[in-house]
């Protein structure tokens, strides 16, 4: 699927904007997650034809980071903290019982494609609120079976029920955005 | 006397994150003072002041400034908000509640070693704090403050704020540079230092974000009014992220010289549940771990180094009596295996098999000779590694073994995990 042109607009934009090229790699791979919720090779092809750079080199860049997906995933991203800190105050039970609440093992998607969920090793900031979680680049803390319901919950079935059925070219398949919402109540 | 916090004083004003309002509690007036003064003063300003980095290393922030080469331009300032210690959250804290802080304090860094272009590299993770940090680029800019000759005083800046996508090292200041000039974040040889030879190979300073937080205050109120806060080798106070089993966990600033004792016991209102202290880490997940015996040391670089221990990023990870061991040290060594960027060959292996004896440990397959082997592969990684990433992995289970080898060996006796087990009968 080639890009679409309000993406490859910006990577070329970010190739102006830094004092090598280069740099532009990492914000052109958020770029086309952003757009297409995943990072094809095809995809890479094109980011390395705009910014006039080999494809090994942005494939090379791409594989290294865990934060670029290489294949869809469910509408929702959530995932578990499993370091020292979250163990500490439960975080196995948690991980646990969201693996149970959700019925698929640990990087599956849920049958419905709403939820996609992992466990992970690498620390996400919020050690003070643990046990936590990242729903779609937003910290739930506090996590207790009940609020794992309500998210979950929430996750399946959106309260606004307002979104396109088929989505435009510039609906993000992958939020880079924050929410806009508050924080959700803990 | 009790200090009062520094950046954290106006946390509790509402909307500190728009520039109005930051602007009431007197931001950005240290901004507008360092450009009344000439770059040299300010980097004497900031080395008299004693400001010593709160990334982890600890070392002299005016010195690293003064280590930029004459003459050489363009020079980069980058500010290192690419927080992922286990057991850190501070930067995060930093930068939701007044981005503008963060802001100024690259702003009067960057003028001070005549810088015309900064970065941000935040962690992928942190979008909320991106976006919040994005806001406020936007809205300095708009006041004047980002932009060509900056507030009529002839100077220029720019600020790009730049997301990275999941990568402990990147924390590491070589590997931070590459990783914004777009390539795997890989460390680089040391030397040449970021200083001669960073950013696109130019000289190059990288700060973190609660260093540069303190900038501002040290331009408004003077070095002499800074090195009053602390002790005399830590000037200042630091924002402690307290983690595990406290009743309170959460950041909180202090003034470096505050005892231990007083930060679990005060702020974190003590150990959770009615239990027993049994260990704390006073830096993060690599740092070496410190026992109850420990608690008068004081929160202080030196103090803690003496101690037997590193204050590192300043994260308080507090275990009770119920906690494995040597289970705290597997999660530990898994995140460093799984966080090592394949360069070097102890980090890259010796992490991989470290893991796989915890996880044998765990599990109750392991021999009595692993204990020993798992410090003998230590010994291959630290010092031997390209990077302190490499090193640090070894640091928190070797002092887990020398603190608690009976944990092990009971592992090893009973065939699994004691404690787990301990919970299992309690559940049943």
């Amino acid at each position: 699927m080639p890009l679409a042109k309000p993406t490859v607009e910006h990577i070329r934009d970010l190739a102006q904007r830094y004092p090598s090229k280069q740099s532009a790699i990492i914000p052109a791979l958020w770029a086309v997650q952003h757009e297409q919720g995943y990072v094809t090779k095809e995809a890479m092809a094109e980011i390395a034809e705009h910014l006039g750079l080999p494809s090994s080199l942005i494939e090379a860049t791409a594989s290294f980071y865990s934060m670029f997906l290489t294949k869809p995933e469910g509408r929702h991203d959530v995932v578990i903290c499993v370091n020292a800190p979250c163990m500490l105050r439960g975080a196995d039970e948690m991980a646990a019982y969201l693996q149970r609440a959700l019925g698929v093992g640990d990087g599956q998607t849920t049958p419905d494609g709403a939820i996609t969920w992992h466990s992970t090793i690498e620390c996400l900031g919020a050690c003070g609120g643990a046990p936590m979680m990242q729903v779609d680049h937003h910290f739930e803390e506090n996590l207790t079976e009940e609020r794992i319901d309500t998210i979950i919950e929430r996750l399946r079935h959106p309260v606004t029920a307002t979104a396109p059925q088929a989505a435009p070219a510039a609906a993000p398949k992958r939020r880079t955005a924050a929410p806009k919402r508050a924080r959700s109540e803990s | 006397m009790p200090v009062k916090p520094l950046l954290t004083k106006d946390f509790a004003t509402e909307d500190l994150t728009q520039l109005k309002v930051y602007e009431r509690t007197g931001g950005y007036s240290g901004f507008k003072k360092a450009l009344e003064m000439q770059p040299d003063e300010l980097v004497e300003m900031v080395k008299k002041s004693g400001l010593r980095g709160r990334g982890g290393a600890g070392f002299p922030t005016g010195n690293k400034w003064s280590f930029l080469p004459k003459g050489v331009y363009p020079r980069y300032l980058v500010c290192n908000a690419d927080e992922s210690e286990p057991g850190c959250f501070k930067d995060r804290y930093l930068i939701e509640k007044s981005p503008h802080q963060v802001l100024e304090g690259i702003l009067i860094a960057s003028y001070a070693i005549g810088c015309n272009l900064a970065f941000i590299y935040i962690r992928g993770e942190y979008l909320p704090q991106h976006d919040a940090l994005e806001a406020a680029i936007v809205e300095a800019r708009q006041a004047g403050y980002i932009g060509k000759n900056v507030l009529g005083k002839g100077y220029d800046i720019d600020v790009i704020l730049h997301r990275g996508a999941g990568a402990y090292i990147c924390g590491e200041e070589t590997a931070l540079l590459t990783s914004l000039e777009g390539y795997r974040g890989e460390p680089r040889l040391k030397p040449p230092f970021p200083a001669i030879k960073g950013l696109y190979g130019k000289p190059t300073v990288v700060n973190n974000v609660e260093t540069v937080c303190n900038l501002p205050h040290i331009v408004l109120n003077g070095a002499d009014w800074f090195g009053t806060i602390g002790t005399p080798t830590g000037k200042g106070t630091r924002v402690w992220c307290m983690s595990g089993h406290v009743n309170r966990p959460g950041n909180y600033e202090l003034e470096n010289g505050t005892p231990i004792r007083e930060l679990i016991e005060e702020h974190g209102g003590g150990v959770w549940k009615n239990r027993k202290l049994k260990a704390f880490q006073p830096g993060g997940a690599s740092m070496m771990v410190l026992l109850p015996q420990h608690l008068d040391v004081a929160l202080d670089f030196d103090a803690i180094q003496k101690a037997g221990s590193l204050a590192g990023a300043g994260a308080m990870v507090v275990m009770d009596e119920t906690t494995c061991m040597v289970d705290a040290a597997r999660r530990y060594v898994k995140f460093f295996h799984h966080e090592s960027c394949g360069k070097c060959t102890p980090c890259r292996e010796g992490t991989f098999w470290m893991a796989n004896i915890f996880d044998s440990m765990e599990a109750g397959e392991a021999k009595a000779a692993d204990v020993d082997l798992l410090l003998d592969i230590g010994y291959s990684i630290d010092g031997r590694s390209f990077c302190p990433l490499g090193d640090a992995s070894t640091w928190f289970p070797r002092s887990v073994i020398k603190f608690f080898r009976d944990e092990f060996q009971q592992h090893i006796s009973e065939k699994g995990c004691p404690f787990k087990k301990s919970v299992e009968e309690a559940v049943a």
